[in-house]
């Protein structure tokens, strides 16, 4: 195992752990305002200091950590529900007018500035963490579907699929029982850094306002309040900041990491 | 055959952009309000209402109005603000020369700290060089560039004084001026993308260095180090060229959040003041502007590179 899959893994688990943790014990309640401990540094009871409303930000941190690894989870979820059927299905039936429609709707969405767009159905539909998770997940769906193409396409040379096809299997038993389990570890790795664009797109869209909505914390929230009292109390915008980067950073390790170790072809060509 | 790769290219150009226009117009459309009464407020006389909605446009089928929209945008008429009664047109003129030039000085900024980046690690490929500058675009890329402007804002502005913490000088008094206020957005936009380059620049050169042409000049008695500048570089910069086009649009598109950050009067703050002011006209039109531009530039960019590498014009 490399370096970098045992630095994201424990970077990652740490994010989920905090998260996890949350829900059965925070430091302080992360809503409790206590006013006169207001802007205090981190240190002296309070291990990342308070904020404006003298809330503990550890404790909005694990709970932000939930809103983050949510809203990214479930925007990766959508990704691979739908991506990964509309791969399998252009591979399965390559070259026909099917195939030719996936793709082309694909490179349609690719060609869409994400976050302008995400931007869009936010403002439209409301602020929110649901549709922020709509707005992201709809840009993974290309994403999912174009790699589970390629990789199926060459599976679909493969003579294990004409042994299947011989035994009178159709495309649709054979994407699913021979050709999905062969493009998993490819899925997995994909995932993970999809995961991680999907923290970093949670993070942005709460920033401007358009994720999820107070009460419930966010980092990209905490940021935004951040913004004016930076100069009096850095730790305010300083925190959140390092929270987003060490789970980014965490999850695109994990992700390099893994894809060496599940691909034991590049594992040999990088030695 | 350039020709007909050409037709293609721009026969799906014009078709991802209609049906872009479709589904922003159609996303619009499905907004919960209608302007005109959100402009009179809840006391509007049903008259005063109507007279409105017939000014703005509004009073004739969807089908119409989305004809009204796209055939007006063709010939630069974006529609009248809801708010503001202005031009839509000229809101986003004065808004490009905030945008614009914000884009294209972070794209430079990029560039000029990912080639030597990633030419330093291709060349010490496994060294401690390689791997610290690897280990810096691993965090650059995690970095959220809001975040980042944020804390440049702390050094620079607040602690250091060096530059104003946001708000934009125009270009009236100077280049010099303008180009300052727009340094901190500037470099804040361009350190992830920087970051991104740079490993696209250091695995093209790697896939290049083990080319046979790589070889045949290391045989001619080339350094290592001559062949990467001679051979090397001139090769790897068709694909980081395709990435730089992609950054482009992307830093048109991002620079939306920077100018949050800054306060900056580009297209980002007009959507949102337009958002806040359910100005939708404002919105549609920005966002198209936009989507158009990052479509035409992925089209540019595969042109570029088809030009350059025929053997992609088969492939499509």
């Amino acid at each position: 195992m490399s370096r970098n899959l045992i630095l994201g893994a424990a970077l990652s688990s740490l994010v989920l752990l905090a998260a996890l943790v949350s829900y059965i014990w925070t430091p302080y309640d992360h809503a409790a305002l206590n006013i006169p401990a207001k802007l205090n540094p981190p240190g002296d009871g309070h291990w990342f200091g308070t904020d404006h409303f003298g809330r503990d930000m550890f404790s909005m941190i694990m709970v932000g950590a939930r809103t983050s690894i949510a809203v990214a989870l479930v925007a990766v979820g959508i990704g691979m529900a739908l991506g990964v059927p509309l791969g399998l299905t252009a591979a399965a039936h390559k070259g026909s007018w099917l195939d030719e429609v996936i793709m082309r709707g694909n490179d349609l969405v690719f060609a869409f500035p994400s976050l302008v767009i995400a931007i869009l159905i936010t403002a439209v539909f409301g602020a929110g963490a649901i549709n922020a998770i709509i707005a992201i997940g709809i840009f993974n769906i290309p994403v999912f579907a174009r790699i589970t193409r390629g990789a199926a396409l060459s599976l679909w040379e493969r003579e294990f699929i004409l042994a299947a096809r011989v035994a009178g299997k159709g495309a649709a038993r054979i994407s699913a029982e021979h050709i999905l389990p062969n493009v998993a570890n490819l899925l997995i790795v994909q995932g993970t850094i999809q995961f991680s664009l999907g923290i970093l797109a949670e993070a942005g869209l709460s920033y401007v306002g358009l994720g999820a909505q107070p009460p419930t914390p966010s980092w990209g929230r905490m940021l935004a309040d951040a913004q004016t009292m930076v100069s009096i109390a850095p730790h305010l915008a300083l925190i959140p900041g390092l929270a987003i980067i060490v789970t980014v950073l965490g999850l695109n390790l994990l992700g390099d990491g893994l894809r060496d170790w599940l691909d034991p072809r590049i594992r040999v060509a990088r030695a | 055959m350039m020709l007909r790769y050409t037709l293609k290219r721009l026969l799906s150009l014009v078709l991802s952009l209609a049906v872009a226009s479709v589904v922003i117009f159609a996303v619009i459309e499905v907004a919960p309000g209608d302007p005109a009464s959100f402009m009179l407020g809840v006391n509007a006389q049903a008259d005063t209402l109507a007279a409105l909605r017939a000014e703005l446009g509004l009073d004739v089928s969807k089908v119409q109005r989305y004809f009204n929209w796209v055939s007006g945008m063709l010939i630069g008429d974006f529609g009248t603000s809801y708010t503001y009664r202005t031009p839509v047109s000229q809101m986003i003129a004065d808004r490009l020369w905030v945008s614009l030039p914000l884009a294209l000085y972070a794209l430079t900024l990029s560039t000029l700290i990912a080639f030597p980046a990633g030419i330093y690690a291709a060349a010490r490929r496994g060294q401690p060089g390689d791997l610290a500058v690897m280990g810096a675009t691993q965090l650059g890329i995690a970095v959220p560039n809001f975040w980042f402007a944020m804390m440049l804002v702390l050094v620079f502005a607040i602690n250091l004084r060096w530059f104003n913490a946001g708000g934009f000088a125009g270009w009236d008094n100077g280049l010099g001026v303008g180009l300052r206020s727009l340094t901190l957005p500037a470099v804040a936009l361009a350190l992830p993308q920087a970051a991104i380059l740079a490993r696209v620049m250091r695995s093209a050169l790697l896939d290049i260095l083990g080319e046979d042409f790589m070889r045949t000049a290391r045989a001619k008695g080339l350094s290592r180090r001559q062949a990467l500048w001679r051979h090397g570089i001139r090769n790897a910069l068709i694909p980081v060229l395709t990435i730089i086009g992609l950054q482009f649009s992307f830093l048109l598109a991002g620079s939306i959040i920077i100018e949050q950050v800054f306060y900056l009067p580009g297209l980002g703050r007009l959507v949102f003041q337009a958002i806040s002011a359910r100005d939708l006209i404002v919105v549609e039109s920005v966002v198209m502007l936009l989507v158009f531009a990052v479509i035409t530039v992925n089209f540019l960019v595969d042109l570029a590179y088809a030009a350059v590498d025929p053997r992609l014009r088969s492939r499509t």
